[in-house]
């Protein structure tokens, strides 16, 4: 999302506001500094670790990211205003995601995108009054050969014709995968993680445990 | 066409193909120790005589490529590009969702040939299922010692890092993928210096494409020579098809590159005719970038040669989606258009105002407010662009070109019929509200 709206003169927060950012939030950032030989580089995944544990990444989210960061919170607000899959604003539980690209739009997915928007009464990036669905078109989302395609969560949703979209829509696991997952993403930080912190790699033991998987295997 | 044996997809379908155990049994990680054993300029030396030439789009011989990093370079970066945005291809995701094994060994040997001690796989943040599924395979593989410390018990070390996008088409653009990595905005940078001499964190780095690395492994163990007999001479080795659209197998195909876009459509081992016996109308068959061809021409074989000779820019992606006779060409140009305005990042002026216009026009086209001179105005538009000829940065607007000029020139007859047909009384309306 591009515009970030905000006024100069009153503060996105209040100055003397506790921190957003958990202690368990900031250790899984740290989970990724070894990993790359900059800070800054940590940003994206920074991003996907807050906009995960908060739903969307708000100025104070920003500027404490910059801080962890050591960065300028500018830097930070460039970054996430240039990718569409962050969100500035509080998003819904779930984002749809439509593809509206060319094998998607040659086989209906404008009428799939028409029904998601009439049976939701939302708009692009608008959020349903209940606070279940964001809403929102994408170009291709490689998943053509199933054309019409339309994302929810982490599950992509094949073949979708409009008439079936109240019944998807309604169902509560939509948005889930059943795929064998590493929860790099989910689980408290791994101790130590990859953590030489020397960048270009040298790895040591630890290393080895750099997601929490390997821990889990190694315990089983 | 003869029979051919899948390589790359051998284990799509077979049960437990995303484990390593199941891998390994069906003969996998046995090149890597064979690669291990050899020099890594040896290793480089065997994908150069492989002519193995880049899957992500560009076509770049893959060793050639390698050799060009600095002999004195002591930290060395291998990015690999699993942004797959450029519609309609999907061709990467069924690879790392299917046999993420192979892209890791993959991986492992091109970082042992170009001596990098860390790769990093960027996926497009869409790729929730592969991203599970190759953080899983990279855990097993770290397990068993196979990435680390000392892979194999040889003296190599490398990490293997997956790093999420967040939505840009741009970031598969490899210096725009750079740029992204190290957690800034997905800007393409100016080249040269190429990413080979300056690329992430300023270190020599190597930026492939998923694919391209999955034919490494079995460049090594079956050798070049059965590489270069795979396929025409200079479009060597097996080769991913996607096809989607109307037809009756949308999917992703694995062949050798003498196929022609006739054939993916309608052998039954491919797309399986179109659906309900309607006919082709117009085929982008290298992804939306590469330019389209009609109904006349689909004898034109899917290798990196044979699509100049229909004025489309290459075979890109090998992604072709197919449209029929039902689809009305001017929704075609406005959804094509419409990809690239939405999609330059903006910092090259003719890139992002043309590609704006270009949507622009196409829009009120499609609309029903087109005037004939909008045909040429939008021609003229699209030859204003492009990295080719040093108007822009990236090669994102020359992908722009490609698709509108071909669509407009090879059915112009369409366009004007439709533009005529339009009711008179309707076009003053929709053009107050389009422009
Ligand atoms: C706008 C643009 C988008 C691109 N997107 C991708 C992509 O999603 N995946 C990819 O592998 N290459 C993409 N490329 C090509 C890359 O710049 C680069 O050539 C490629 O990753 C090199 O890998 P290869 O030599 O193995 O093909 C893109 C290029 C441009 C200009
Ligand atoms: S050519 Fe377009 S997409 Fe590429 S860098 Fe310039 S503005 Fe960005
Ligand atoms: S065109 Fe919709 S997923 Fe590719």
């Amino acid at each position: 999302m591009a515009w970030i709206p905000l006024d100069r003169n009153k503060p996105a927060f209040p100055k003397d506001a506790p921190p957003i950012l958990t202690e368990a939030v900031r250790e899984k950032i740290r989970f990724f500094f070894s990993r790359y030989a900059t800070r800054r580089a940590v940003l994206l995944p920074a991003l996907h670790v807050v906009q995960d544990a908060l739903g969307h990444v708000s100025m104070q989210a920003m500027t404490e990211i910059a801080e962890l960061l050591e960065i300028h919170p500018s830097e930070v607000m460039d970054t996430v205003s240039f990718y569409t899959h962050f969100w500035t604003h509080p998003k819904g539980k779930k984002v749809i995601v439509a593809c509206r690209s060319i094998s998607c739009e040659a086989l209906g997915g404008q009428k799939v995108i028409d029904a998601v928007k009439q049976h939701l009464h939302v708009r692009e990036h608008g959020t349903t009054a209940d606070g279940t669905y964001s809403f929102m078109t994408e170009e291709c989302l490689a998943g053509c050969d199933h054309a019409p395609c339309l994302l929810i969560g982490e599950r992509m949703h094949k073949q979708v014709k409009p008439e079936d979209v109240p019944k998807l829509l309604a169902d509560a696991g939509n948005d889930r995968i059943a795929a064998p997952r590493s929860d790099l993403f989910d689980a408290p930080a791994a101790k130590g993680g990859a953590s030489n912190g020397r960048p270009g790699g040298g790895s040591s033991a630890e290393t080895v445990g750099a997601t929490s998987d390997i821990r889990e295997m190694r315990e089983a | 066409m003869a029979n051919y044996e899948p390589i790359l997809l051998r284990n799509r379908g077979v049960e437990g193909s995303r484990t390593l155990g199941v891998y390994e049994l069906r003969g996998g990680y046995q090149a890597v120790r064979k690669a291990l054993k050899m020099t890594p300029e040896e290793v480089v030396e065997e994908v150069k005589k492989a002519n193995l030439r880049g899957r992500g789009g560009a076509g770049f011989p893959a060793g050639m490529k390698w050799s060009f990093l600095p002999k004195d370079r002591k930290t060395t970066y291998l990015c690999v590009n699993g942004d797959e945005s450029e519609p309609p291809t999907f061709s990467n995701r069924v690879l790392m969702e299917h046999d993420p094994h192979q892209l890791i060994e993959g991986v492992i040997i091109a970082a042992y040939a170009v001596q990098a001690q860390v790769a990093y796989i960027y996926l497009r943040v869409e790729f929730h299922e592969p991203f599970h599924v190759l953080q899983r395979a990279v855990d097993e593989a770290y397990a068993k010692g196979y990435l680390g410390r000392k892979v194999f018990g040889s003296d190599f070390n490398v990490e293997v890092y997956l790093h999420r996008g967040a939505g840009a088409y741009v970031c598969g653009e490899e210096t725009g993928l750079i740029e992204s990595l190290e957690g800034k905005r997905g800007w393409p940078r100016i080249k040269p210096p190429f990413p080979a001499i300056e690329g992430l964190f300023r270190k020599p780095t190597i930026v492939n494409n998923v694919e391209t690395l999955c034919n490494v492994p079995h460049i090594i163990e079956r050798g070049a020579a059965w590489f270069t007999s795979v396929g025409p001479s200079h479009s060597t080795g097996p080769k991913l098809f996607c096809i989607s659209g109307p037809v009756n197998k949308p999917g992703c195909y694995e062949w050798s590159m003498d196929l022609s876009v006739q054939e993916l459509i309608e052998d039954p081992r491919f797309g399986g005719g179109m659906r309900d016996g309607k006919k082709v109308k117009c085929v982008l068959p290298g992804g939306i970038s590469m330019g389209a061809l009609c109904a006349s021409e689909l004898h034109m074989k899917m290798d990196f040669e044979d699509p100049r000779k229909f004025g489309l820019l290459g075979l890109g992606t090998a992604a072709a989606v197919v449209l029929d006779e039902s689809i009305d060409i001017r929704i075609v140009l406005r959804n094509l258009a419409r990809f690239y305005a939405m999609e330059s990042c903006g910092q090259c002026t003719q890139c992002r105002e043309g590609t704006s216009w270009m949507h622009k026009i196409a829009d009120r086209i499609a609309r029903g407010a087109g005037r004939l001179e909008d045909l040429d105005l939008i021609l003229q538009t699209a030859r204003n662009m492009g990295m080719m000829p040093g108007l822009s940065i990236c090669g994102l607007p020359d992908g722009a070109t490609y698709p509108i000029e071909t669509v407009v020139k090879k059915f112009r007859g369409e366009l004007e019929e439709r533009i005529r047909a339009q009711p008179r009384e309707e076009v003053g309306q929709t053009l107050a509200v389009v422009n």
